[in-house]
C-alpha cells in the first residue's frame, strides 16, 4: 500500500537534522525559488537540490511513484501554459525571436522556450526538497516540528493523527469494499460511472460509521491522559537544534535574502538574456 | 491497620442526558487503597457507566444528571475535571488498538508526560523505566501494527502508569485478546499491583478468566444496581452469577452438577488452591460415570474441499503454507488459532478476495477458481466481525434486499425472500425500522439476514460473538445452531473456547500458516501442545478431572457440555 508519509530510515546527515529545522529550510527554500525567475539562481538551486538528494542517500526508485506524478504534473503544466499563452515569454522579455514559425499565434519563440525552462527549473529545484523532507523526516517528529514553528499543538497533533490513520482507513475501505462486492455490488470497470459512484457511496457509509467509533475511542483515550490540559506540551521525539540545524536554517534564510536581493538588483523578477 | 478508602460512592445515581431512565441507581461502594476488585455484570448493567464515573468521562464527556456523592482521593469527583482525575485514576481502555495514540511504543507511553510538559530528557528516562516494568523495552521504536495484541495492552498499561496513579482501571481487558494472551494479561495486572500497591479495578464479564489470579473482592452489577459486594469465594457458593447472565467458572458449574456443596473455605474462586475432600472427589467421579456418553454427530458429504492451498501476500508474507481442510455438509465447524495464524487469510481465499498461488479449492466438486467474488457469494456467505462495516443502507429491509437487488431479482420475488430471512433472524417485527435503532447484536443479525437471503450453502462468520456478554452470546449462537439444524453449513472463525466447545463438534487449528490439528473441540482443548501452539487455554475442566483422578478429561468435558446445554435450554 502506498504510504503518504514515506519515511525512509537510512542514516545520513540530512536524517540527523531535526524535523523543525528541515521544515524551516523547506519553507525558506520554496519561498526563494518561488519569488524568483532569476535563472542562474534557479540553476544553482536545482544543482544543490540534487546534491542534497545524494547526501541523503535517497535513490530514484525510492520515490519513483511520487516522481512519476511530479513529472506528469510538470509536463501538463507546461503544455497548458503553451496552449493558453504561447506568447507569454515574448511579453515578459520584451523581444520576439521566432525559431520555428507555426500557424496562428503558436510560433515557437526563444523567449517562450526560455520562460518554459524557468518554469521547469522552479519545479526542479523545489520538488526534490519536498521529497527530501518527506523521506527523511520521521513521522513522529512531524507534529513536534509543526508545533515548534508556531502551529498550535492541537492542530499539529490532529494533522499527525490524520496521517497516521490513512493506512488504517485504506485497509478498512478495502475490507468493506470486498464484503460489498461479495453481495454483488459491481465495482469493476464493467459498471457505468454512475453505478460505480453509487457503489462507492455504499462503502462510505459503513466507513464513516466505523471511523466515528474510532474517533470517539481515540479522543477519550487522549483526554484521559491529559491532552489539552496545558497551553503547551513537550514532545518525546523533540531534539535540540544542533550546529548543523542552525547552519542549515541560516543558509536557507540567506537564500531568501539572496533571491530578494537579486530581484532588486535585476530590477525585476525576470532574468533577461534577450536584453541588448 | 484501617484500610483507607480511595473511591467511595454514596447513594450515587446517574442518568444520561439522552436517556429516559437512570443507568445507575443508589450505588454504595467503597474501594480501598491497594485493593483488587472485579466488577462483573452483563451488558447494559451499568458497569461501563460506573467506570466512566470513576475516570471522569462522566460527566466531562458524557453529560447527565447525578445524585448522591462520589469521592475519589478525598475530593468530590464531580467537581474535579478530567485532568485532575487522570492524576488519580489511570484507565486502560478495552480497545487496545484504538487507544494507541503515539506513532511508536515509546511515544505512546510518553503521551501523558508530554501533556504534563515534562522536559524531553527526563521523559526519556521515565519511559525507559516504565517500559522495563511492563516488559516492552525491546519494542520501544515499533509502530502499533508491528507489535502483538498483548504487547499493545502492555503499552496501554505503561501509558497510564507513567502518571503515578493510585488506581488502575481496566475496562474489559480481555475483550480483544486471545485466551493465552488474556491469561498473561491477568498475570501482568497481578504483578503490577503487587509491585506498585495501586488499587486495581477490573471491569469484565469473563469471571473465570479474571480469577486466574486471586482478587480481593467481586462486585456484581445488574440493572444499574450493586447486587453483590464481597469475597469471590462466598459469591461462587451461591448461584448469583448464572442467575444474572454471567458464566461462572466451568469447574464450579461442574462441581455443582455433581452435587458437591461448595463452601468458602474450599477456596472455589482460585483453582490452584481448590480443596476437595475424598468424598467430594468420589461425587464428581460418580456423576461422570452416570452421565450418558456424549453423542458424536456423524459427518455429512464433503461440501468444501481445500487442498494444499499456498498463499503469499504481495508484500512477501507467506500466510498460508499448504493448507488442506474439508468442510462437511450440514456441519458446524470452528477455525481457531492465534492472530496471524492464517485464519482470516484462509477465509479471504475461500471467498475469492485473495487468489492463492497454488492449491485446489472445490465446492461440491466444482472448482472455485473459475468463479468471481460475486458468484462465490451465491454459495458461500461471509459475515464480517463488525456489523458496522457491512451495513450500508439506512433501512433494514433495503439492507437485507441489497444482495438480491444487485442480482437483478424482481421486486415481487424480493419481498417474500427478504421477509423470510428477517423471520429466520427474528427481525420481522422490525422490518420497517431504520438500522440505527437496533442494538449491536440486532445489527449482527441484520448482516446475517442479508447474507442468508442469498441462500448460500455455507456461511462463514468472523468472530461472531466478540464483545458479547453471555446473554447475547447465547442468543447469537443458539440462532446459528438453529440455522445449522435447518441445513446451513456454518463455519466460525473464533478465539472463544466456550464457543468451540459448546457449539462446534469439530475444530480446525491454524498455526503459522499451517493446519496443526483437525479434531473434536474437546480433544483440542485437552491437548497441552495444541493449546500452547494455538494460544488457547486449557479448560478448567481438564484440571478438575485431574484433581478428581478422572483419566479421560476429553470425555469428561464432552459430558459436561452436553449436560450444560440441557440445563441452559
Amino acid at each position: 500500500m502506498t504510504n503518504l508519509f514515506n519515511y525512509i530510515d537510512r542514516p545520513s546527515p540530512i536524517h540527523r537534522l531535526t524535523g523543525a529545522s528541515k521544515l524551516v529550510c523547506l519553507i525558506a527554500w520554496s519561498v526563494a525559488a518561488m519569488t524568483s525567475f532569476y535563472t542562474p539562481l534557479l540553476v544553482a538551486l536545482t544543482v544543490a537540490a540534487l546534491v542534497l538528494f545524494r547526501v541523503a542517500k535517497l535513490r530514484a526508485k525510492d520515490i519513483s511513484f511520487m516522481l512519476g506524478i511530479m513529472i506528469v504534473y510538470i509536463a501538463l503544466n507546461n503544455v497548458l501554459i503553451f496552449l493558453f499563452s504561447p506568447n507569454h515569454g515574448t511579453e515578459l522579455y520584451g523581444s520576439r525571436t521566432v525559431l520555428i514559425p507555426l500557424p496562428g499565434r503558436y510560433d515557437i519563440t526563444a523567449e517562450q522556450l526560455f520562460y518554459h525552462l524557468n518554469v521547469i527549473l522552479k519545479n526542479a529545484c523545489t520538488i526534490p526538497i519536498v521529497l527530501l523532507f518527506i523521506c527523511t523526516t520521521n513521522p513522529s517528529e512531524f507534529a513536534a516540528s509543526l508545533n515548534r514553528i508556531g502551529v498550535s499543538y492541537r492542530v499539529s497533533y490532529a494533522v499527525a493523527l490524520a496521517l497516521r490513520y490513512i493506512p488504517d482507513v485504506q485497509r478498512e475501505y478495502h475490507d468493506i469494499s470486498l464484503a460489498q462486492q461479495a453481495r454483488g455490488t459491481e465495482m469493476s470497470k464493467k459498471a457505468s460511472l454512475i453505478n460505480r459512484l453509487k457503489a462507492a457511496s455504499s462503502i462510505l457509509i459503513p466507513l464513516i460509521l466505523s471511523s466515528m467509533d474510532r474517533i470517539e475511542t481515540i479522543s477519550n483515550a487522549m483526554e484521559l491522559r491529559g491532552f489539552g490540559k496545558e497551553k503547551k506540551r513537550t514532545w518525546y521525539s523533540a531534539r535540540p537544534f544542533s550546529k548543523a540545524d542552525i547552519a542549515g536554517m541560516v543558509v536557507c534564510l540567506l537564500l531568501v535574502v539572496l533571491s530578494l536581493l537579486l530581484t532588486y538588483l535585476n530590477g525585476g523578477r525576470y532574468y533577461n538574456p534577450f536584453m541588448k | 491497620m484501617k484500610k483507607e478508602p480511595i473511591i467511595s460512592f454514596e447513594n450515587f445515581g446517574f442518568q444520561y442526558t439522552a436517556q429516559a431512565e437512570p443507568t445507575l441507581y443508589d450505588i454504595n461502594l467503597t474501594i480501598h487503597k491497594g485493593e483488587k476488585v472485579l466488577i462483573a455484570g452483563p451488558s447494559g448493567c451499568g458497569k461501563s457507566t460506573l467506570a466512566h464515573c470513576i475516570n471522569g468521562l462522566i460527566p466531562n464527556s458524557y453529560p447527565g444528571k447525578t445524585t448522591g456523592r462520589l469521592t475519589i482521593g478525598g475530593k468530590d469527583a464531580l467537581k474535579l475535571d478530567l485532568f485532575g482525575l487522570s492524576k488519580i485514576v489511570g484507565t486502560v481502555l478495552q480497545d487496545s488498538d484504538g487507544q494507541f495514540i503515539g506513532l511508536t511504543v515509546a511515544e505512546d507511553i510518553a503521551f501523558a508526560l508530554e501533556n504534563d510538559c515534562i522536559p524531553t530528557k527526563e521523559m526519556h528516562e521515565q519511559v525507559e523505566k516504565i517500559a522495563e516494568l511492563v516488559d516492552v523495552k525491546g519494542v520501544l521504536g515499533h509502530a502499533p501494527h508491528e507489535i502483538s495484541g498483548g504487547q499493545k495492552q502492555r503499552v496501554g498499561l505503561g501509558g497510564v502508569m507513567v502518571g503515578k496513579v493510585d488506581v488502575l482501571l481496566f475496562d474489559e481487558p480481555l475483550a480483544n485478546l486471545d485466551p493465552a494472551t488474556g491469561k498473561q494479561a491477568i498475570v501482568l495486572i497481578d504483578e503490577i499491583q503487587k509491585r506498585t500497591g495501586c488499587a486495581v479495578i477490573i471491569i469484565e464479564h469473563r469471571v473465570e478468566d479474571v480469577l486466574y489470579r486471586p482478587v480481593d473482592r467481586v462486585v456484581l452489577m445488574g440493572d444499574g444496581r450493586v447486587l453483590y459486594d464481597g469475597g469471590p469465594d462466598e459469591l461462587l457458593c451461591q448461584d448469583l452469577l448464572p442467575r444474572n447472565g454471567i458464566r461462572e467458572p466451568l469447574y464450579v458449574t461442574a462441581l455443582k452438577y455433581a452435587g458437591v456443596t461448595l463452601t468458602p473455605d474450599m477456596r472455589p474462586s482460585y483453582l490452584p488452591e481448590l480443596k476437595l475432600s475424598e468424598e467430594q472427589k468420589r461425587q464428581v467421579h460418580t456423576w461422570f460415570s452416570q452421565q450418558p456418553q456424549a453423542p458424536r454427530p456423524p459427518l455429512g458429504d464433503v461440501l468444501l474441499n481445500a487442498e494444499n492451498i499456498d498463499f503469499t501476500y504481495a508484500g512477501g508474507h507467506h500466510a498460508l503454507k499448504g493448507i488442506s481442510a474439508i468442510v462437511h455438509k450440514g456441519e458446524m465447524l470452528s477455525i481457531v488459532g492465534t492472530n496471524g495464524a492464517g485464519k482470516s487469510t484462509f477465509s479471504k481465499v475461500i471467498c475469492g478476495f485473495e487468489k492463492p498461488q497454488s492449491g485446489v479449492l472445490e465446492l461440491n466438486g466444482i472448482d472455485l477458481s473459475t468463479l468471481s467474488i460475486k458468484e462465490r457469494a451465491d454459495h458461500i456467505g461471509y459475515v464480517m466481525q463488525n456489523p458496522n462495516q457491512m451495513i450500508s443502507k439506512t433501512q433494514i429491509f433495503d439492507e437485507v434486499a441489497l444482495g438480491l437487488r444487485n442480482r437483478g431479482v424482481s421486486e415481487e420475488e424480493i419481498r417474500p425472500r427478504v421477509e423470510e430471512a428477517l423471520k429466520i433472524c427474528g427481525l420481522y417485527p422490525f422490518r420497517n425500522w431504520p438500522v440505527s435503532a437496533l442494538s449491536y447484536g440486532q445489527k449482527k443479525r441484520v448482516t446475517i439476514a442479508s447474507i442468508l437471503v442469498l441462500k448460500p450453502e455455507m456461511i462463514l462468520l468472523d468472530e461472531p460473538t466478540a464483545g458479547q456478554d453471555l446473554k447475547h452470546y447465547t442468543e447469537i449462537m443458539d440462532f446459528l445452531s438453529e440455522l445449522n439444524r435447518q441445513g446451513v453449513t456454518v463455519v466460525l472463525i473464533t478465539h472463544d473456547m466456550h464457543l468451540m466447545l459448546e457449539y462446534t463438534p469439530r475444530a480446525v487449528v491454524f498455526n503459522a500458516g499451517q493446519v496443526i490439528a483437525d479434531k473434536s473441540a474437546a480433544e483440542v482443548l485437552n491437548s497441552p501442545e495444541i493449546v500452547e501452539a494455538a494460544h488457547l487455554k486449557e479448560t478448567s475442566l481438564y484440571h478438575l478431572s485431574a484433581l478428581c483422578g478422572i483419566d479421560d478429561p476429553e470425555e469428561f468435558t464432552r459430558r459436561f457440555i452436553a449436560r450444560d446445554r440441557e440445563v441452559r435450554v
